[in-house]
């Protein structure tokens, strides 16, 4: 907005006066303090960025940052920050939503959003569970959960949630997790950068209605057998010693191979920006659910026009065709006669 | 067709045509145009379209029958009229489905060529109404439409079945003869409308004029007919339907408050014009979405509103189902937004093409908790205009959503409105919040988002981008000031009154209830009181009952909520207070809770505006005088 140089801040400067009210031991805590730190260093103004939330443990995010917030409706913050963002180029405008809120009862505003591409950087607090209404299961859920409202276990099979925005036509798709600040900050700055909408899916721990729904894969001696991380360029490996990779199959899947045993040549390179989202898409079905090696890292980054530049550029257009609008002469469009 | 036999024209003071045929017929073009050529005259005009919802239901049937109502006359009119005085009507199903409309003595006018049998059965016709006697006591012409177009057509050298479909612009040539409209504008607008198709636009033209000449030269007809100018203020006039007049009207209220006008919305009838004019004017800066559904709809005109746009979501009843929570959120969050209902009727999908006044409770309660939200209705469809102007208004004044009423009749129905002079609109002041409006007690200065102006209870309107008023705001329950999340059961009570008080304090800066009363406020026995488009149905009965040297008195409200600070005692300053509505009593319910007046509601519920005939009827019935009795209508200039 301004030619003054961006001033500098600290994590300090973007924490609100109000006192953070998660379970103790809540994944939203470090996801709080990951953003807090990440934003000084991004060269943006806190009067120019905006935190729009649903409703869910997760979406009380706006409230505890000192820049501008609406903690608005179940489902409905994509929606909003879409009207917001198509009417403000000028702001760095985040959503936070909930699994329940961005994918059950918001999940149509999510979709358009991804689909129109829109300015917005979507963040995904993915805890598998109904946190805020103590401890129903979610869309996210795995098969069978026995929670309080599917007390025999639940029959539904949950979304995934990288996949649903790769299928919406997400043109950035990224996942981290609560345990890993410095992966959630490079994710993050990743997503901000990125013109149109982008989703970062984060696995969080609900210690208190779903504790340790990752602790399959993000236990510290877990991580490094069951996290693949993906690296743009690179092979994709993981393990110990980068032991194990996925391959291409000769049936046209995606597998997990012994590197010794396929050899370096048959990994399988990541390319983010590839037009077609199928690899990406493979690559998200790679594990079923949290207790088998799963991918994190960004699944996709490619370029397409940005809603509401297309928006501001039909109105240019239409200014440079008729000139700018002209109340009078609207009046009088559909024909008139006089009256002496 | 040298031999035009001189025949008189005969002077009207009025009509009411009525072209009906099927849904693919183009009966909505051949009406409009008609309106069009007769504004342009200088006639007063008022129109009635009324089609099915389908698209195309099966052609030849009664469900299929499309037809368009205009009244025009040499005086000011109320209404599209009563009974039509002639009907045009393109097929059996098309004659049946509107004689029941007509006054004995009407005259019908019949495409004589698609009463075959297979048609009059598709019809429900056993016996062929041209032959039987049942049209006596019409005066009725059959005319060859279809094959004297097709003979058109032929001369051209287009196909028969492409032939056919201008039918319309024969029958549209000879009602143009029947009351000796100008030709010239409706060969004009046939040229530039179907430019670039020439064969079309050729047989469209051809067509015309064969049914001109054909009502020239037939002999059929007596005579025809002249209806004068209508005596008019002076100014410029154009013909606006209400969803036309309302999107301008938007537009107008954007430039006035100097805001960027942000529509969100998804189609419904009988709204989707209102987002399609919208859309075409983008060179006034206007942004549309075309939302996935009726909640991103209301949902992206919230967002737009936080950042400092003028925020409006276009709907109707459906629509204004799912929008009920983000209603709710809006009031909480107390940002100016906008919310457009064209109501029809319902429940449900209901009849999605026809009019109805029956959302006002929803508009007025539809929400949970204590959740007051201003209403507007428009009058009739050139107030359209103003009625957007006045929400506007409201919504940026006092930072809420407001909640404006149209409906089906108001959208589609047209009239001549004179267009006004853009330096005389009103002049919307929006000023938003630049510097902080609250010291701590350790003397630093703070933003706080709830902090009312004393005068409007509005709070201030920062929006981001504004650097040192960072603040956040949401649904749940705030501290009255700071704006921080409260769940203080005190200052629960304190907010839901101060949400309350500034809606009810709206009555402040409105205009008190205009009573038309010639003797005076309470003059009259009876008081029939109307909001929204029963305006011109319960002017025109009010007309009518004092054709009759008898006295009634008129009110009619633009605002719902709140009311006119006067209508109180207004109501009670009359022994009978009659309430017409197109709904099963909403309005009068409401009066009657506010102001214990013991009001009467008279209940229309056909999917059709009111009746003139039925205004008078009741307030005939209400001073106790014999409805048999034969007014002095014609003189009442309805
Ligand atoms: C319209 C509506 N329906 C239901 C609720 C109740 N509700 C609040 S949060 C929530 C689910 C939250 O789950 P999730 O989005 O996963 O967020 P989390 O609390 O786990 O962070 C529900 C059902 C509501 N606030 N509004
Ligand atoms: S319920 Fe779960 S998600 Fe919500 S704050 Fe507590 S730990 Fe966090
Ligand atoms: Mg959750």
């Amino acid at each position: 907005m301004t030619d003054v140089a961006v001033p500098n801040t600290t994590r300090k400067d973007w924490a609100s006066d109000q006192e953070v009210r998660w379970c103790p031991g809540c994944g939203d805590y470090s996801i709080l303090a990951a953003m807090q730190m990440l934003l000084p260093e991004l060269g943006v103004r806190r009067e120019n960025t905006v935190f729009v939330s649903g409703i869910g443990c997760a979406a009380r995010f706006p409230y505890y940052m000192s820049t501008y917030g609406m903690h608005s409706i179940h489902g409905r913050a994509p929606a909003i920050a879409t009207g917001l963002a198509v009417t403000r180029p000028d702001l760095d405008v985040w959503v936070v939503s909930g699994d329940g809120d961005a994918l059950s009862i918001g999940g149509n505003h999510l979709i358009h959003a991804m689909r129109r591409n829109v300015n917005l950087t979507i963040l995904l607090f993915n805890n598998q569970i109904y946190g805020l209404t103590k401890g129903q299961y979610s869309p996210t859920s795995e098969q069978g959960k026995v929670t309080k409202s599917t007390p025999f276990g639940s029959l539904e099979a949950p979304f995934n949630p990288v996949s649903v925005a790769l299928g919406a036509e997400a043109s950035f798709v990224a996942r981290t997790h609560d345990m890993d600040r410095k992966h959630m900050q490079e994710m993050f700055r990743r997503a901000h950068e990125h013109r149109g909408a982008a989703l970062v899916e984060i696995y969080q721990n609900c210690n208190v209605f779903n504790d340790g729904a990752f602790s399959q894969i993000l236990g510290r001696d877990q991580r490094s057998e069951m996290l693949i991380p993906l690296e743009h360029g690179q092979p994709i490996r993981f393990g110990a010693d980068g032991g194990r990779g996925v391959a291409m199959s000769s049936e046209g899947h995606l597998q997990l191979v012994d590197v010794a045993e396929a050899g370096e040549a048959a990994l399988l390179v990541h390319d983010e920006t590839r037009e077609d989202p199928g690899l990406a898409f493979a690559l998200s079905r790679l594990a079923r659910g949290p207790f088998e090696p799963t991918p994190i890292g960004v699944f996709r980054d490619v370029v397409r026009p940005e809603y509401g530049a297309g928006m501001a550029q039909q109105i240019l257009d239409a200014q440079e065709r008729k000139g700018p609008g002209d109340l009078a002469t609207l009046l009088a469009s559909g024909g008139t006669w006089t009256v002496s | 067709m040298s031999t035009v036999i001189p025949r008189q024209t005969k002077e009207l003071d009025r009509v009411v045509v009525r072209f009906a045929g099927d849904s693919g017929d183009g009966m909505q073009l051949t009406g409009s145009q008609f309106t069009t050529v007769s504004s342009l005259f200088g006639n007063d005009t008022a129109t009635l379209p009324d089609f099915p919802a389908e698209i195309r239901a099966p052609a030849g049937t009664l469900a299929g029958v499309s037809a368009f109502q205009v009244h025009i006359s040499d005086h000011d009119i109320l209404t599209p009229g009563d009974a039509p005085n002639v009907l045009v009507a393109m097929n059996p199903a098309a004659l049946r489905a509107n004689i029941g409309l007509m006054d004995a003595g009407g005259t019908v006018i019949v495409n004589v060529d698609a009463f075959d049998e297979r048609s009059l059965e598709k019809a429900g016709y056993t016996a062929n109404p041209l032959v039987d006697d049942s049209l006596t006591g019409y005066t009725v012409y059959e005319v060859p439409m279809t094959s004297l177009t097709m003979e058109v057509g032929k001369q051209v050298g287009v196909k028969p079945r492409d032939a056919e479909r201008s039918k319309n612009f024969f029958a549209l040539g000879l009602v143009s003869w029947l009351y000796s409209r100008p030709v010239e504008p409706t060969l004009e607008w046939i040229a530039t409308r179907f430019a670039g198709k020439d064969a079309v636009g050729e047989v469209n033209t051809k067509a015309f004029k064969a049914g001109y000449h054909f009502g020239e030269t037939a002999e059929l007809f007596e005579s025809n007919y002249q209806v004068r100018p209508a005596p008019a203020e002076v100014g410029t006039y154009t013909n606006v339907t209400g969803n036309t007049a309302l999107a301008w009207g938007l537009i107008a209220a954007a430039q006035l408050a100097k805001l960027p006008l942000f529509l969100g919305s998804y189609p419904i009838t009988p709204a989707s014009d209102i987002l399609h004019e919208l859309s075409k004017q983008k060179h006034f800066g206007v942004r549309t979405l075309q939302a996935e559904d009726e909640i991103a709809g209301i949902g992206s005109a919230i967002g737009a509103a936080f950042g400092g746009a003028l925020g409006v979501t276009t709907t109707s009843g459906p629509g204004l189902d799912l929008k009920s929570e983000s209603l709710g959120l809006a009031v909480n969050l107390e940002l100016p937004l906008v919310v457009v209902d064209v109501q029809r009727g319902g429940p449900s999908t209901g009849l999605p093409t026809k009019t109805e006044q029956s959302d006002l409770l929803h508009a007025m309660y539809g929400r949970h908790g204590e959740s007051p939200v201003p209403i507007v209705a428009a009058r009739t469809p050139a107030d359209c205009f103003d009625a957007a102007i006045e929400a506007v208004r409201i919504a940026v004044t006092y930072r809420t959503p407001v909640i404006l009423l149209s409906d089906g009749y108001l959208a589609n129905g047209s009239e001549p409105w004179r267009v006004p002079d853009v330096a005389d609109l009103p002049v919307i002041d929006v000023t938003f919040a630049t510097e902080p409006n609250h010291t701590a007690d350790d003397g630093s200065l703070e933003f706080w988002p709830y902090k009312r102006d004393p005068e409007t209870g509005a709070r201030p309107w920062a929006v981001p981008g504004t650097p040192g008023l960072e603040h956040r705001i949401g649904g749940l329950e705030k501290a009255h000031g700071s704006g921080n999340v409260s769940y203080d059961t005190g200052n629960h009570e304190r907010m839901s009154h101060e949400r309350a008080d500034k809606i009810a304090g709206i009555a402040k800066g409105i205009p008190a209830a205009e009573v038309d009363d010639p003797d005076g406020v309470g003059g009259a026995e009876v008081l029939l009181l109307g909001w929204g488009s029963t305006y011109g149905a319960i002017a025109a009965g009010v007309r009518r009952v004092r054709a009759r040297g008898l006295a009634v008195a008129h009110v009619h409200l633009v605002h719902l909520n709140p009311f006119p600070a006067n209508l109180g005692d207004v109501l009670r300053s009359y022994r009978t207070v009659l309430v017409p509505e197109t709904n099963l009593g909403q309005l009068v319910r409401l009066v009657r809770a506010e102001f214990l007046v013991d009001a009467q509601g008279i209940a229309k519920m056909q999917g059709l505006p009111f009746h003139a005939a039925e205004i008078e009827a009741a307030v005939l019935q209400a001073l106790g005088e014999d409805i048999a009795e034969p007014g002095n209508a014609e003189d009442a200039a309805i």
